[in-house]
């Protein structure tokens, strides 16, 4: 395996409704910005990659028309996936590893207000038994945290406490959308929007963009002087029924961690893609994280929720916490579909 | 309905409603239209004029720039004959729809063709916009492009927009 690096991040502040800009204009900066940090022109990278959802904007070929942020001329050699940027980064990280080019960037772009993004989420559901039921993801969320309230010693309080902290954390992203002090006993007054959830437990709705640059061995130590090494990353599935599946636990973030090798040594911190409060918990617990672990230090997903980005940021977020410095070794989680469907896991290193 | 009768039929209609956000570059197009101008914007890295712009060049992936008014006259690039009538058109067939390729600017716009007879229609045609009575943000403002009588261009001056 070829050693390869998160070597630059971008990120958009995390808006509630972007009114003025399209996709590509919200995008376009955020590729310039990254591009400059890292010192390379689109020329100088081997491979680009997205991740991104054409329902969210409403649009035919919308991931396609997003090119127009890059400057795709002379012709790149470029891809798309209708996932999260994590999925893109696996990508790109795949094709790093074929060891012909040194350099990919991975974007990721969502506006989740255009549509009703509850509907147009549903529609990812199988086409027979669900999706003609419309459950939505808010929906499907609910029953999976009074599965786990009733499961075993998780409380409501419990939940509280992981809004609490990430409104807490989130104070010190400048971009994140939900951010401050709460109480948690205030949060536990509140009534509940779909039982036995409250709002606060589910994620905002969020416009925004995020873009990294990876790089392979030595050209990522010339890009700058502390790579973030990816040092594993793999991905899982659930069963795609809901109703075969423990909902009170993750074995696909199990399996995923367990290759990524997520226990190979202490975590510093931990970005987990838990887009509900409960499911941080039911995340922790599949990774093994114990409590001198810092999770999401930047808010996470209760924090700012760009749909098809939100994933990625948790790379980034963990990421450049290393690149600048703060953490020597942490993990990054990064979820899809309904109620933790899909699983990705990277465990990230700085040299020592 | 006997072959039917094993399996079941799941109607599911789906509707999904989305605000459109144009975004800065194609409202200030839209503007224009509204007030019976066609304005394009520039690249600064390798100078086409795009109308319709949305908000970047996308072959040099960078921002467009200033607002360049260009003349509502130009010149067809490439046309087609609809014969087929088909549901919600509005207009008689045969009828023709093209590229016009307005003086200026380094992409086309796409347009109804009327005024002239059919088999008159041709590359290279020089025509201008026919606008509508109530102008808005939309392209229904060009109700068509006609002949303007000139001499046809050159076709050295519009190849590279076909």
């Amino acid at each position: 395996m070829r050693d390869i690096a998160v070597v630059a991040t971008a990120q958009s502040p995390a808006i509630r409704k972007e009114e003025r800009r399209n996709e590509v204009e919200i995008l376009m900066p955020v590729v310039h910005e990254l591009r400059e940090r890292a010192g390379l022109t689109q020329r100088d990278i081997g491979f680009t990659v997205s991740g991104s959802c054409d329902y969210l904007q409403g649009q035919a070929f919308a991931f396609v028309t997003a090119l127009d942020a890059i400057g795709p001329w002379p012709p790149i050699d470029e891809s798309h996936v209708e996932m999260d940027g994590a999925w893109a980064l696996y990508e790109a990280w795949m094709r790093l590893q074929y060891g012909d080019i040194d350099t990919a960037l991975v974007y990721s772009f969502g506006k989740s207000s255009p549509g009703d993004i509850r509907r147009i989420l549903s529609l990812q559901l199988d086409p027979y038994y669900l999706s003609p039921l419309w459950p939505d993801p808010v929906a499907m969320a609910a029953l999976q945290a009074r599965a786990l309230l009733e499961s075993d010693g998780v409380s409501e309080r419990d939940l509280a406490e992981v809004v609490a902290r990430a409104r807490r954390n989130a104070k010190d992203n400048p971009n994140a959308q939900l951010k401050g002090d709460v109480d948690v006993d205030a949060l536990l007054k509140e009534p509940t929007y779909l039982s036995p959830l409250r709002k606060h437990d589910c994620p905002p709705i969020t416009d925004g963009a995020a873009a990294v640059i990876l790089a392979a061995g030595d050209r990522a130590r010339e890009i700058t002087d502390r790579p973030a090494w990816i040092r594993g990353i793999d991905h899982r599935i659930e069963p795609h029924s809901l109703g075969v599946r423990d909902l009170t636990d993750s074995p696909s973030t199990r399996k995923a961690g367990e290759h990524a090798g997520v226990a190979n040594g202490k975590v510093d911190l931990a970005e987990l893609h838990a887009p509900f409060s409960h499911q941080e918990i039911i995340l922790k617990r599949a990774l093994g994280l114990g409590d001198d672990v810092n999770v999401n230090p930047s808010g996470g997903a209760l924090g700012s929720n760009p749909v098809m980005v939100a994933g990625m940021l948790r790379i980034i977020e963990a990421a450049q916490r290393i690149m600048d410095g703060q953490a020597d070794r942490a993990v990054a989680h990064a979820t899809s579909g309904p109620a933790l469907q899909q699983n990705l896991v990277a465990v990230l290193e700085g040299d020592s | 309905m006997a072959e039917h009768a094993e399996g079941t039929i799941v109607e599911r209609p789906i509707r999904l409603d989305y605000d459109y956000t144009a975004g800065l570059a194609q409202s200030r197009f839209l503007k224009g239209i509204a007030q019976g101008k066609i304005i394009g914007e520039k690249c600064p890295v390798c100078g086409k004029v795009y109308v319709g712009s949305r908000g970047s060049c996308p072959t040099d992936g960078v921002a467009t720039e200033g607002e360049i008014e260009v003349p509502a006259k130009g010149t067809l690039t490439t046309f087609c004959v609809v014969n087929v009538q088909f549901a919600g058109q509005s207009v008689e067939v045969p009828y023709a729809s093209g590229y016009i390729l307005c003086d200026g600017a380094d992409i086309a716009l796409m347009g109804l063709i009327q005024e002239v007879p059919i088999e008159e229609v041709r590359m290279g045609l020089r025509v201008e916009a026919v606008w509508a009575d109530e102008l808005g943000p939309t392209m229904n403002s060009i109700k068509y492009w006609k002949p303007t009588g000139e001499p046809d261009a050159d076709y050295e001056t519009f190849k590279q927009h076909l």
